[in-house]
């Protein structure tokens, strides 16, 4: 279709998408106004329901916990999906002897990185791979939780790039291991939902002691399943940013080889 | 004025859709999508909001206090995520695209190739 | 609805706008992850410190190391 066809199609569509918006605003409460019956109702008994202070937490991982579940599945069918449209191209570009891939690896002429990107990102790597697990572990108090946590501790494996070491980033985050880490967060979350079947109850019930409001060992599967996403999430997008840079050095090795 | 959060919302979806469909980079498509998607983010939260309400963390509040709604929070944190890594998805389809045609432009891409 | 809320309002509106108007990919790279952050900080006022911390990590740091990944890859690939 021409540019100008385009447009045109653009245009009906925005008009169309207008009217429709205006009409559903008009049925909105005013910005500041919201009286969401579910919203209340959880701000006033979700903490005394779930010991968990953080309500975000318990409505994702608890209250919706099998609509995240849902979510969860969507990312673990996305990040396969990356991974097998590039590694289809890396078959192609593998070279026979791939054995000494390890050597080449060390003498492949890698891009000068500047000693001030080295020192910077030697030095963030420790703190940024704690305040990660601090986010994950301490979902269901404060805000943060798996999906946050994971994708902080996925930046970590970034700066090991970052600092020039491609090598010592197949070593902290070698494909078996992410892979493992993202299969074992989305099927442990499938798996918690399970005790609650064990038990005779629904799928999901939250069925394990609660503990004390406030503790880290508290709110009973919103940890766990907070646990589970957040090993899932750090493997899922570690995963990811492995395939494209793979992806990247191999066409630079086969162009200098 | 109180109207404005949900304008925004509606300028972000429009804008968004005005550069996918005048996109000449396939690259440059995958990103205006993620603002379409940020549109959603948007309203969900505007409509979720109270004001002078506090964020739904009751450490320092007790339950009950006036705090804004968790519900519609739960649904854009995991959107948030889960899009990204549906972008990546599609920024490799650009990748192989670019591999198969060797280009990035998707007008150029008009006669299919196998 | 103060002055706050609508200062960032317009400011995600014009990140939003600059976004899509930005037609060199490369560049756009840049300019989605100051919109990420500018997403962030408008999640913060609207009393969402969850989804904020989400958007900043993703927004301003996954997705524009994605994109400069891909559009290396194309480019080594083109040369």
């Amino acid at each position: 279709m021409s540019l100008r066809g385009r447009r045109n199609l653009f245009a009906l569509g925005v008009l169309g998408f207008s009217v429709l918006f205006l009409w559903g605003l008009n049925g909105l409460p005013a910005f500041g106004h919201y009286e969401g019956v579910y919203g209340i109702t959880l701000n006033r008994v979700a903490v005394t329901q779930r010991h968990a202070t953080n309500l975000v937490a318990a409505v994702t991982f608890d209250y919706r916990g099998f609509d995240t579940l849902g979510e969860e599945f969507i990312l673990f069918a996305a990040v396969v999906g990356v991974a097998i449209l590039l590694r289809a191209q890396r078959d192609e570009a593998a070279t026979p002897d791939e054995e000494d891939e390890e050597t080449k690896d060390e003498s492949r002429d890698a891009p000068h990185t500047s000693d001030a990107v080295r020192v910077l990102g030697l030095a963030l790597i420790g703190p940024t791979v704690l305040f990660g697990l601090y986010i994950v572990a301490h979902g269901h108090l404060t805000p943060g939780g798996g999906f946050q946590g994971g994708v902080v501790l996925a930046t970590a494996a970034l700066l090991v790039y970052l600092t020039g070491e491609y090598v010592a980033l197949r070593r902290v985050s070698p494909e078996s291991v992410t892979e493992l880490a993202e299969s074992v967060g989305a099927g442990g979350y499938a798996a918690i939902g399970f005790i609650g079947l064990l038990t005779g109850q629904a799928f999901l019930t939250n069925v394990l002691p609660l503990g004390m409001t406030g503790q880290l060992n508290s709110s009973g599967t919103i940890l766990l399943i907070n646990l589970a996403v957040g090993v899932g999430v750090a493997g899922g997008f570690s995963l990811i940013l492995a395939e494209f840079l793979e992806q990247t050095l191999l066409v630079r090795e086969r162009e200098h080889g | 004025m109180s109207f404005l959060p949900f304008a925004v919302a509606a300028w972000l979806f429009a804008v968004g859709l005005y550069g996918i469909v005048t996109s000449r980079h396939l690259i440059h498509l995958v990103v205006c999508l993620s603002v379409v998607q940020s549109s959603t983010y948007v309203l969900l939260l505007a409509i979720g909001y109270r004001t002078g309400a506090s964020a739904p963390i009751f450490v320092e509040i007790p339950p009950g206090a006036p705090a804004v709604d968790p519900v519609v929070q739960a649904l854009t944190l995991t959107d948030v995520v889960v899009a990204a890594t549906v972008s990546a998805l599609l920024l490799a389809m650009a990748v192989q695209v670019h591999k198969k045609a060797g280009t990035f432009d998707p007008d150029e891409l008009d006669t299919l190739q196998g | 609805m103060d002055l706050l809320h609508g200062l960032v309002l317009v400011f995600v509106a014009i990140g939003g706008t600059a976004v899509v108007l930005t037609r060199d990919p490369l560049a756009q790279s840049i300019v989605v992850s100051f919109y990420g952050i500018l997403l962030g900080i408008l999640f913060f006022v609207f009393q969402a410190p969850d989804v904020a911390l989400s958007q900043i990590v993703v927004g301003a740091v996954a997705l524009p190391m994605m994109i400069l990944l891909a559009l290396a890859k194309a480019k080594a690939e083109e040369e």
